[in-house]
């Protein structure tokens, strides 16, 4: 029973691994993001359809105000998903950086040292699910779970039930005005020098094309030489390091921070990720995918809010957005197979290993292996 | 940790015997957690705590039991919390308007709530061959949307609830409080299953090697599916009983409970790539974690504390795991040679 597969799938691995099935997946991408402009675009339209002054600055900065720190947290994340990881504890390393900050601050410190002390334990906290998931091998999605509590933990453990409020004025304004010149919040014009940087990274140097290749295949990736387990390692260290930056931005935006600050937020930032076309089996996504979606969810809510539809309906708009994200590439592909199916019997037996293609990443190699 | 399970030979020989050692492991700790507690506290060991500590622990257990026959597939139920909140407001709202209803009627409902939400779940996620995170991600979102619509402000207060039905809630029997009855017989009963009927075992062949399955003659699709509609039915039976136990219900209800039960999940020794573990170990691995909260606050420790100590607790749980598998994995390779797969 055991050798049978073991024949078998390599034959069928080697049919599934060509490069046409690769060019399909960039198509796939490059699809995607086209479909993400338009989505954009109907959404302007039908905002500028409900009120005629949709399309002004207050709206844009108050879209930059909202997503802003999401969309920070959206990039490091991004770049773990593309590996083939998850990082669930985003939010969690959000509130306890906040908390670190005004803690600290209270405490007398001075406001820069307190950012900087939130900082070095986003960049420990980023080093733990970095060691777990990289060092010891362990499952990132179980990992993360465990620091998402641990850290939301420490949190309560630092600040309790208490509410610290008494930032410095010059520093919670970043809430309240734009960055001077430009109608963006602060925290937006961040995140979109770091989108560039982001995606200059991935798209066009060596690092990047170490994140992909990590993410396609890991073992094909550690003969060539990419320390696998480094890149891994750095990714969630780097993601520790902005969620906390993030909650420094969330905690001075809002002039207050409490230890459930961002509580669930690590959804959202999940859920834009995928919206942006990230494949969450890794090696394919682009950072214009993420950063269209960031706009895009941004720009919904603002809509539904001015709309004043309910919450409720918002969240079933985002839940219906994320399926619709995942069907709709895979859809062609399931009727592709309905079709060969009703059509002769000897395909049924190889549906379902083309099927499972885009999800073989992670198993991929399990044959070769057990040729070895 | 993949073969153990899927390969007959390996798990009847040495493997059995250390699944079963981890299960045992999970109930030491228990013991030593509830022993180390009474000391602190003789208040701790009395029936009326015991009582609550299971009556809590059940509705985690529950949901633990579906999401470990997802799990071992590989795949995974987020929308589980959103569920247990739907349908518990479902089965108020029901009561509240009709207050002659029979009580068996409440969990009928609530059933089959749950039920077709694990069906949209299991039918995008087998049919479509979409990946079940995403899926159900996606479906706590539009769960929980759909559930503040139905809420709308108006919550479901104990008044509105038959007296029957909230006596589910605290009625014991010989002692044992008839939430914790309930989940032993769903936990039995599963557990029988997955250990003996052809339909359990093939949950875990496709955990181990989806396309060997396949191969093999495994209907992977419809057993996929299947595993998601149990794991709703079973959602909406724990929110039946969420409303039993609390009699009261409000749009938060449930939320935050997917992570907590795949906390408990991971904690009772079921790996999250799939292929390995039992449902009582998920039970246990809630009633742990539901036991460790109790003793904190019952030994005065600050309940500020409790998240942290949960969240390394899992920690460790998954390192252990790891440990373990690893051990397993080295006897049995040079037990029988490389036929591994990790």
């Amino acid at each position: 029973m055991t050798s049978e597969p073991a024949t078998q799938a390599p034959g069928q691995r080697a049919y599934t691994g060509t490069d046409t099935s690769r060019q399909a997946r960039w198509r796939g991408a490059l699809r995607w993001e086209s479909g993400l402009v338009v989505v954009l675009i109907a959404t302007l339209i039908f905002g500028t359809a409900r009120s005629s002054d949709f399309l002004n600055t207050t709206t844009l900065f108050y879209v930059g105000l909202n997503m802003g720190e999401i969309a920070i947290m959206a990039l490091p994340l991004m770049f773990i998903v593309m590996t083939g990881e998850i990082d669930l504890s985003v939010a969690s390393m959000l509130g306890l950086s906040g908390c670190v900050m005004g803690q600290l601050h209270a405490d007398g410190w001075p406001i820069g040292l307190a950012m900087v002390a939130a900082l070095v334990v986003g960049a420990l906290g980023g080093a733990l699910n970095g060691a777990l998931v990289a060092r010891l091998g362990l499952p990132s999605i179980a990992v993360t779970i465990g620091t998402l509590t641990l850290f939301r933990g420490l949190a309560e453990i630092i600040l309790g039930a208490r509410t610290i409020t008494n930032f410095p004025t010059s520093l919670t304004n970043i809430g309240v005005v734009p960055v001077p010149g430009t109608q963006l919040s602060y925290s937006a014009l961040i995140f979109l020098v770091l989108a560039i940087i982001f995606g200059v990274v991935l798209h066009g140097t060596r690092a990047g094309r170490a994140i992909v290749a990590t993410g396609l295949a890991p073992e094909a990736a550690q003969f060539a030489g990419i320390r696998v387990n480094r890149v891994k390692f750095g990714l969630f260290v780097l993601s520790g390091v902005l969620c906390a930056f993030a909650g420094i931005l969330f905690t001075l935006k809002n002039a207050s921070v409490s230890y459930d600050a961002g509580t669930g937020l690590e959804l959202n930032v999940v859920a834009i990720v995928l919206f942006g076309g990230v494949s969450i089996f890794g090696g394919r996504g682009t950072v214009i995918g993420v950063v269209l979606s960031v706009i895009i969810f941004g720009t919904l809510q603002q809509v539904l809010t001015q709309m004043q539809v309910q919450p409720e309906v918002q969240n079933i708009i985002i839940g219906g957005l994320l399926l619709a994200s995942v069907i709709l590439p895979n859809g062609g592909e399931a009727v592709r197979r309905l079709r060969a199916r009703l059509r002769k019997a000897p395909s049924l037996a190889r549906a379902p290993s083309l099927a499972h293609s885009p999800s073989s990443s992670d198993t991929s190699l399990k044959p070769e292996e057990k040729n070895q | 940790m993949t073969a153990l399970t899927a390969g007959r030979g390996p798990r009847f020989a040495r493997g059995g015997a250390l699944l079963r050692a981890r299960e045992v492991g999970i109930g030491v700790v228990l013991l030593a957690v509830f022993g180390v507690t009474t000391l602190h506290n003789h208040h701790f060991a009395n029936a009326n705590s015991v009582q609550q500590l299971l009556s809590g622990a059940a509705l985690i257990a529950m949901l633990g039991v579906g999401e470990t026959l997802v799990i071992v597939t590989r795949n995974v139920d987020l929308s589980v919390g959103s569920v247990v909140g739907l349908s518990a407001y479902i089965v108020g709202d029901l009561f509240s308007h009709h207050h002659g209803m029979p009580v068996i009627l409440g969990f009928v409902v609530g059933i089959a709530v749950g039920a077709v939400i694990g069906a949209v779940n299991g039918f995008i996620t087998a049919a479509l061959r979409v990946p079940s995170l995403v899926v159900t991600l996606a479906m706590l979102y539009i769960i929980r949307g759909i559930d503040g619509l139905v809420v709308n402000g108006v919550i479901i207060v104990p008044s509105s609830i038959p007296n029957a039905y909230v006596a589910i809630g605290f009625r014991t029997f010989l002692g044992i409080p008839w939430l914790a009855l309930i989940a032993a017989a769903v936990v039995a009963i599963v557990a029988y299953a997955m250990r003996s009927f052809r339909s359990g075992r093939d949950l875990y062949a496709i955990g181990s090697n989806p396309e060997a399955a396949a191969l093999a003659g495994v209907p992977t699709a419809r057993r996929v599916f299947s595993a998601f509609v149990i794991s709703g039915a079973l959602a909406g039976l724990a929110g039946a009983l969420f409303l039993a136990l609390h009699a009261e219900v409000d749009v938060t209800a449930g939320t935050g409970y997917e992570l907590l039960v795949v906390a408990a999940v991971v904690v009772g020794g079921v790996a999250i790539f799939g292929g390995n573990g039992t449902v009582v170990g998920a039970a246990l691995g809630a009633l742990l974690l539901n036991t460790i909260n109790q003793a904190l606050v019952a030994s005065r420790v600050s309940a500020f504390w409790n998240e942290a100590i949960a969240g390394a607790l899992l920690l460790l749980a998954i390192a252990f795991d790891r440990w373990l598998s690893l051990r397993v994995a080295r006897r049995l390779r040079s037990a029988e040679g490389a036929h591994r797969d990790i």
